[in-house]
């Protein structure tokens, strides 16, 4: 159990260290970035906001990070997003039940993965190819249906989602805290993250030795439009509207970036789940961090991209082996543990 | 691609054939951008309103965004010896060509909402807004709302790098300029969305002591408002009265806000730019009086005492 807990750690270690650090600058910088308070019922300061601001992108990298590790990609989320989100606010407003909306919601999500899976496993077109047709499509699908404006709607129900609370978190924090461990339990209890691992390190041979292949991708993508779809309710409901031209623009990039800074390639197999969901929060600080420091917005994307490549430097195997002697203790502990098992 | 194409084409030629059937004495070419936002919905509803009351026979020409398609659906108005073509340019250049095509063709071109950067006698005038003044109009009724009591103000930029955020600054920076009571302590990108106006405006709040240090916050455009008041209520403030607020633009949602005493005053970016268009080629083809080359059109000043409720009513329908 503890050889587990420490396997684990270790996993988490990098990004553990680089949200740690990106935390105490930022609060070098702005000394009121650690304080909460209870106001309205809930926890109120930064750090609450960060976890409540990554909530979209949190909820995208779980998605990403199954299908990444198929060894494929899902670059539509950030269309599918604007979908969900059109489809919700179109249904309010026509005066469905909440509950109804939410459902019909998600089964929309649910149909973009779906259409995005039997592209890439019945038809064995590349994911990057097959989902960048609804990457393109999308946006124009969500303005058909909200017919180019922004949709806003005033139902409590339903704003609930992006703005209440919940034993004094926000809703959206609580959404992907359940959502992620639900997902981590059902693929980490079972065989069915080993099974996804072996599709991305080679496809042909799980197929052989008997593994469901196009089964399980194409539940991979499912997934990832379910994860969008939560995602693209949480945004409409945040703002009481669905923005088609502006919801989720950009975020399949800030996924696929989360699920790099969680340290799972690009090229499939080995994958974690809660490192992603900490690449997400990663970013998310960094986003937060630029905005409390008050520098000029025009330095907003070189700072995020100078902290992003010094943390993928630190992750890069060459730079491990090159400071390895820093931290001796770890390397020395490897063996033992291999000897544990 | 193709098929866009073919629909864009499809869109003129369906435009070209309803157009046709009706009989009337002026016919103008409209070629549209696109429906990029609610703003160039609203200016399409009201260009075909406008027509429609002067007895204009409107070809309609939705351009998808793309220049090409525009220089095709004024090269077909041409063809069809229109009597005047209104643009709304996607793009600044690459206009020339087309543009002597039409004066050889002696059709006038009146560019509407942006300008081109081409040879001024190769088009009749441009109907725009000037966004530094909109900039300062919000900025003098700050001036008078605090009316010399100190207050430290918060602003939400557009896109960064755009025009319109570039000039709403350089406008309302010029207002506050001389009245040492106002000081612009915070100002970010909120990228002209509603997310990100209320994720911006959360660490505003924050960053200033939970907003009491904050009196007015200043939006370039009304939806990062609408996100910010919402920002703003739920730290546990009133927009409006512990934060003024003041944006530009005069989209609907604006004045619901207005009615409920959550924002002040939003400058009206006027979707009307065919009415001053339609007057000046009226003009031009009565007695050949050459319009100026720029008309500007007005910013019109809203607040809470203009009736937010009667304006929405009005605004609700123009397709914003």
């Amino acid at each position: 159990m503890i050889a587990t807990i420490r396997l684990y750690f270790n996993r988490l270690l990098p990004q553990l260290i680089a949200l740690g650090v990106i935390i105490v600058a930022v609060s070098l910088v702005f000394p009121g970035f650690l304080n909460l308070e209870i106001q309205n019922d809930r926890l109120y300061g930064s750090l609450i906001d960060i976890l409540n601001r990554g909530a979209p992108v949190v909820l995208l990298a779980i998605g990403m990070t199954v299908v990444i590790a198929t060894k494929g990609i899902d670059l539509s989320v950030g269309a599918v997003m604007a979908i969900c989100g059109a489809t919700a606010a179109a249904c309010i407003t026509s005066g469905h039940s909440v509950a109804a909306t939410l459902l019909i919601t998600l089964a929309v999500g649910i149909l973009c993965g779906l259409w995005n899976g039997v592209l890439v496993a019945v038809l064995d077109i590349q994911p990057i190819i097959a989902t960048l047709v609804l990457m393109v499509a999308g946006r124009g699908i969500a303005q058909l249906i909200t017919e180019g404006a922004i949709l806003t709607f005033n139902d409590p129900g339903l704003a609930f989602i992006g703005s209440g609370s919940f034993a004094g978190l926000p809703m959206p924090v609580v959404i992907w805290l359940v959502f992620g461990v639900l997902i981590a339990m059902l693929v980490r209890r079972t065989a069915l993250g080993m099974l996804i691992e072996a599709i991305g390190v080679n496809r042909q041979a799980s197929t052989l030795s008997g593994v469901l292949t196009p089964v399980l991708l194409i539940a991979a993508y499912v997934l990832s439009g379910l994860c969008a779809a939560i995602a693209g309710i949480i945004a409409a409901a945040d703002i009481r509207g669905a923005d088609a031209n502006n919801a989720g623009l950009w975020l399949e990039l800030d996924a696929i970036l989360s699920v790099v800074v969680g340290g799972t390639s690009l090229l499939g197999g080995r994958f974690s789940i809660a490192a992603s969901v900490l690449g997400a929060i990663i970013i998310q600080a960094i986003n937060t961090g630029i905005l409390l420091s008050g520098f000029p917005p025009e330095f907003n994307l070189i700072i995020k991209a100078a902290i992003i490549v010094f943390i993928l430097v630190l992750q890069s195997p060459r730079f491990r082996t090159a400071f390895s002697f820093l931290v001796p203790a770890r390397g020395a502990s490897k063996p033992s543990e291999r000897a544990a098992k | 691609m193709k098929i866009a194409k073919a629909l864009a084409s499809a869109t003129i030629l369906a435009a070209c054939t309803l157009g046709s059937a009706s009989a009337a004495d002026l016919v103008v070419g409209f070629s549209q951008i696109g429906s990029e936002s609610g703003w160039r919905a609203a200016e399409t509803t009201l260009t075909k309103q406008q027509a429609e009351q002067r007895g204009i026979d409107l070809k309609f020409a939705d351009a998808q965004q793309k220049q090409e398609n525009q220089i095709k659906a004024i090269r077909s108005f041409i063809a069809q010896g229109v009597n005047a073509i209104l643009v709304a340019p996607v793009v600044a250049t690459g206009w020339d060509e087309v543009l002597q095509e039409a004066k050889d063709a002696e059709i006038p071109v009146i560019l509407l909402d942006r300008t081109v950067d081409a040879s001024k006698d190769l088009y009749l005038t441009a109907v725009t807004s000037d966004l530094v003044h909109e900039g300062n109009v919000a900025g003098k009724w700050l001036v008078d709302a605090t009316a010399g009591k100190p207050c430290n103000v918060v602003e939400l930029q557009g896109t960064t790098g755009s025009s319109p955020a570039i000039d709403r600054k350089k406008g309302f920076e010029q207002a506050l300029s001389g009245h040492d009571n106002l000081k612009i302590v915070r100002s970010q990108t909120g990228d002209f969305t509603r997310t990100k106006g209320k994720e911006v405006m959360e660490s505003f709040l924050k960053a200033e002591d939970g907003g009491k240090n904050i009196c007015a916050l200043y939006a370039h455009n009304d939806d990062m408002a609408v996100g910010a008041i919402q920002a703003i209520k739920e730290a546990g403030l009133k927009p409006g009265k512990d934060i003024l607020v003041v944006s530009i633009d005069a989209v609907p949602d604006i004045f619901q806000a207005m009615a409920a005493g959550e924002a002040n005053a939003t400058v009206e970016l006027t979707p009307n730019m065919a009415g001053p268009a339609f007057d000046a080629l009226a003009a031009y083809q009565k007695d050949g009086t050459a319009p100026p080359k720029w008309i500007q059109t007005e910013s019109k000043l809203y607040t809470q005492a203009d009736e937010p409720l009667k304006v929405y009513e009005e605004k609700k329908g123009l397709g914003y």
